[in-house]
């Protein structure tokens, strides 16, 4: 039983689409930085396989390290502003954050 | 109590699971030689695929499902942790350590504040009318399957992979090399990020 590209790549594939899931169903801000945080690793999963089996240099692995650098700036800047939400607001649903409406 | 002990039942296994993993892909073939088998190959290593491609998903389906936003946390904990061994099995050892050190070690610490410092710490998800639990299960149901099929169906022209070999000293010089401008570009990122972050959840200050 041999593990080739197309195992890693529906791995990818669920981590996304889970991701998805949660990024449109929950009304929890941090609920919906934690899919956006899946999201990013079914991408990783996919780029490091794809230098896997593809031409095996580091190219993928250079590309996942800016999309980690990435996800960790998203998640101190969506956090602190999830923060100030909650000052403002009390409250962290996203559906009451239509300040920016009236 | 016994919610407990399956949690910290639960986390047992999974760091037992991942040192498993990075010793018996990343070290044992090292200390072997040549005598040991190809990674990637053995039975042994298909296994290991399938149980941590199942803690990753496990603990996103987890993220996606449970109610209660702490138990969310844990599960992404379970995801990240499970992705990372998924790299060291595809030979890329810097790239899971630093997805160790950045998303397990600061990304989670983030997000677990967050959790705790905001009260409404139980998740409002139930009476959520408008795109609820089956919204979110018609758009998987949308998206998995077409997903899924191109990951299988579409030619990919994948060459057999390699032997693992460690890849922190490749990785060094091309970010100094042919990556150097997106290396700072993203050490700029982190500046104004570490700046904007301050500035956005620090408290108002009365002008005067």
């Amino acid at each position: 039983m041999t593990i080739t590209l197309a195992h890693y790549l529906v791995v990818g594939a669920l981590l996304f689409a889970l991701g998805l899931v949660t990024v449109s169903t929950r009304r929890n801000a941090v609920g919906v930085l934690m899919g956006v945080e899946l999201i990013l690793n079914g991408a990783n999963v996919n780029f490091v396989a794809f230098e896997r089996f593809g031409n095996g240099l580091v190219g993928g692995h250079v590309f996942a390290l800016f999309v980690i650098v990435l996800a960790a700036a998203e998640a101190a800047v969506g956090l602190a502003i999830v923060l100030a939400l909650f000052q403002t607001s009390k409250s962290i649903d996203v559906r009451q954050a239509d300040l920016l409406r009236e | 109590m016994t919610r407990r002990l399956v949690a910290w039942a639960a986390a047992s296994l999974l760091v037992v699971l991942f040192v498993i993993a990075v010793a018996a892909v990343a070290i044992a073939p090292a200390m072997d030689g040549a005598a040991a088998p190809r990674p990637g190959q053995g039975g042994f290593a298909a296994g290991a695929f399938y149980a941590l491609a199942a803690v990753t998903l496990g603990g996103a389906a987890f993220v996606a499902l449970a109610r209660n936003i702490l138990y969310s946390a844990v599960g992404l904990l379970a995801s990240l942790l499970g992705a990372g061994a998924l790299y060291v099995l595809l030979s890329a050892d810097f790239v899971a350590i630093v997805q160790l050190l950045v998303y397990v070690g600061g990304v989670m610490v983030l997000v677990l504040f967050a959790v705790m410092l905001t009260n409404k710490i139980t998740e409002v998800n139930v009476s959520n009318r408008s795109f609820g639990l089956f919204g979110g299960l018609l758009l998987f149901v949308a998206m998995a399957p077409v997903l899924v099929a191109v990951a299988l169906l579409a030619p990919w022209r994948a060459r057999p992979p390699g032997p693992m070999e460690p890849t922190t000293a490749a990785i060094g010089d091309a970010l100094l090399t042919r990556w150097l401008l997106p290396f700072e570009v993203a050490s700029l990122v982190l500046l104004a990020t570490l700046v904007g972050a301050v500035v956005i959840a620090r408290k108002e200050l009365k002008a005067d």
